[in-house]
């Protein structure tokens, strides 16, 4: 009988457990709390420590909470076409320009631009170094058969890089071209163990640089340049969205408040990306 | 091997001097999994002792289907509620996917059959005449169960560890319905895949230290647990 009564206590203390922890998890699910905005960008804005910087200044401002998912720029469009996020931060410029004309997005603005930069091995086999053509630079590399990686993932720095083979009119072979589907700071790492030639945007090479071996061998190609949108997801496609706080998002980061804040971002003394929203 | 010296040093140095971001994706992780698990487990042995103790046909059926779901991975799970979550899917008027609770979900459906699975095999091993003797005194059947789970409590809770060592640990579903957002999302595994992804392996070592160190916590609970039950009987 003993043994029973300890049972009744314990099993009155679990139900109430199991109630308390069930209502705890129902507050936690975010229907009592201000709706997040959901951000979808790319991993170069978010590795590089740039939105981790600027962000937290307008959560501050507008009290709004921005949740960030950092993906590749395809995917990040992916998102918002499907509705699972707010608004997308992206740099693809055909794809973007393609993604609105369908009517998945809506308000798109330019925020910053940066530059693609072209990697590769110390003794540079290929011999890049003296050429002024981002093409001819690729050219270069198939010709030699020299291991190139790609990222293979539907970035906006895949994109990029299939745009300029497109114009090399040669066509990469698997004996020599490595393609990966993984994030730009993997690439670079294998490129590095690999000791092989790659594409990457200028920041997630700074941010890396100091890890590898991996030189910069080529750039100022105005072929190379990189420019990053904001775009609110059509509201009408999806009346449940968070469009308020996706437009007060790309309100603030093209206010003179918000380039200012991306101009004052540096890494090592160097500016990482430059504001493009206003002009001068 | 310098670099590997160095970057496990950095790593403990994280760890000690109480890094307050890493310290908030360990609570994040237990957080989340502490959840899963106490929210799984009363249905989960509940459905153990229906199989162990009921009688309806196909009771064989379903334990095998549970026996196979334990090593389900993790990414076929996290692709399946993605599939159901995703806005344009049946359950995207929720709005769950890449939230917390979308996690624990996940979660829980991973160490249901652990769970299942592991309290049928401690509850076939409690002596039949526990339950018969509490329905004789005039037990009511509800009450007559809890006294079974009490006798095997500890093999129970040995299944409890088992189902949370089982769901702390796996990356499939956390990185796909999660999405890795910080001071969200992100837990021990996904900010390990991403730390690395970034060269940061100090970061990643030292949340993987927190891992190793909590299994091996469990492992000595469970050997501990699992003596103390032949000690008892």
């Amino acid at each position: 009988m003993m043994s029973i009564n300890i049972v009744i206590r314990f099993d009155n203390f679990l139900v109430k457990k199991y109630l308390l922890w069930f209502l705890f998890c129902y507050l936690n699910s975010g229907i009592i709390q201000a709706e997040p905005i959901r951000l979808a960008t790319t991993t170069s804005t978010d590795n590089s420590g740039l939105l981790r910087e600027i962000i937290p200044h307008f959560e501050q401002k507008t009290g709004n909470v921005v949740h960030v998912l950092s993906v590749a720029t395809g995917h990040a469009l992916r998102l918002g076409q499907d509705g699972n996020v707010d608004v997308v931060l992206v740099h693809a410029p055909n794809a973007e320009m393609h993604w609105v004309e369908a009517g998945y997005g809506v308000n798109r603005r330019s925020v910053m631009v940066n530059d693609f930069v072209i990697l590769g091995p110390e003794n540079d086999p290929a011999g890049i170094r003296r050429e002024r053509n981002a093409v001819k630079t690729l050219q270069k590399i198939a010709r030699g058969k020299h291991i190139f990686v790609s990222r293979g993932d539907d970035s906006g720095t895949h994109k990029k890089e299939m745009a300029l083979w497109e114009k090399t009119r040669m066509k990469p072979s698997v004996t020599w071209y490595r393609e990966t589907g993984q994030g730009m700071g993997r690439v670079l790492q294998m490129a590095d163990e690999l000791n092989a030639y790659t594409i990457s945007d200028r920041g997630t090479w700074l941010v890396l640089r100091s890890k590898l071996s991996l030189k910069l061998l080529f750039e100022g190609d105005p072929e190379l340049h990189n420019p990053y949108s904001i775009i609110a997801v059509n509201p009408s496609r999806y009346p449940g969205i968070n469009y308020m706080g996706a437009m007060s998002l790309i309100a603030w980061l093209t206010s003179v408040d918000g380039q200012n804040q991306i101009r004052k971002f540096k890494l090592d003394g160097q500016s990482l990306f430059f504001p493009s929203a206003i002009l001068d | 091997m310098n670099g590997l010296l160095l970057t496990t040093q950095q790593a403990l140095q994280l760890l000690f001097t109480g890094d307050p971001e890493l310290w908030s994706i360990v609570l994040l992780s237990f957080s989340v999994s502490l959840k899963a698990i106490l929210l799984t487990t009363p249905f989960a042995f509940l459905v153990s002792f229906a199989l162990s103790h009921g009688k309806f046909p196909g009771i064989r059926i379903i334990l095998a289907i549970f026996n196979s779901l334990l090593s389900v991975p993790t990414v076929v799970i996290g692709l399946f509620l993605y599939v159901l979550l995703t806005r344009q899917g049946p359950f995207g008027d929720l709005r769950l996917l890449f939230t917390q609770t979308a996690m624990i979900i996940g979660q829980m459906i991973l160490c249901f059959p652990t769970l299942v699975a592991l309290g049928y095999a401690a509850i076939q091993a409690a002596d039949r005449r526990v339950w018969e003797t509490a329905r004789t005194l005039g037990a009511p059947p509800w009450f007559s169960m809890l006294t079974v789970f009490f006798e095997v409590r500890f093999a129970l809770l040995a299944a409890v560890l088992t189902g949370f060592g089982r769901i702390i640990s796996e990356i499939g579903i956390s990185m796909m319905i999660g999405g890795n957002i910080m001071g969200y999302t992100r837990n021990i595994t996904t900010a390990i895949a991403m730390e690395t992804s970034k060269g940061e392996f100090a970061q990643g070592i030292a949340l993987g230290l927190v891992l190793l160190l909590l299994s091996f916590l469990l492992t000595a609970l469970l050997s501990y647990l699992q003596g103390h039950k032949e000690f008892a009987a």
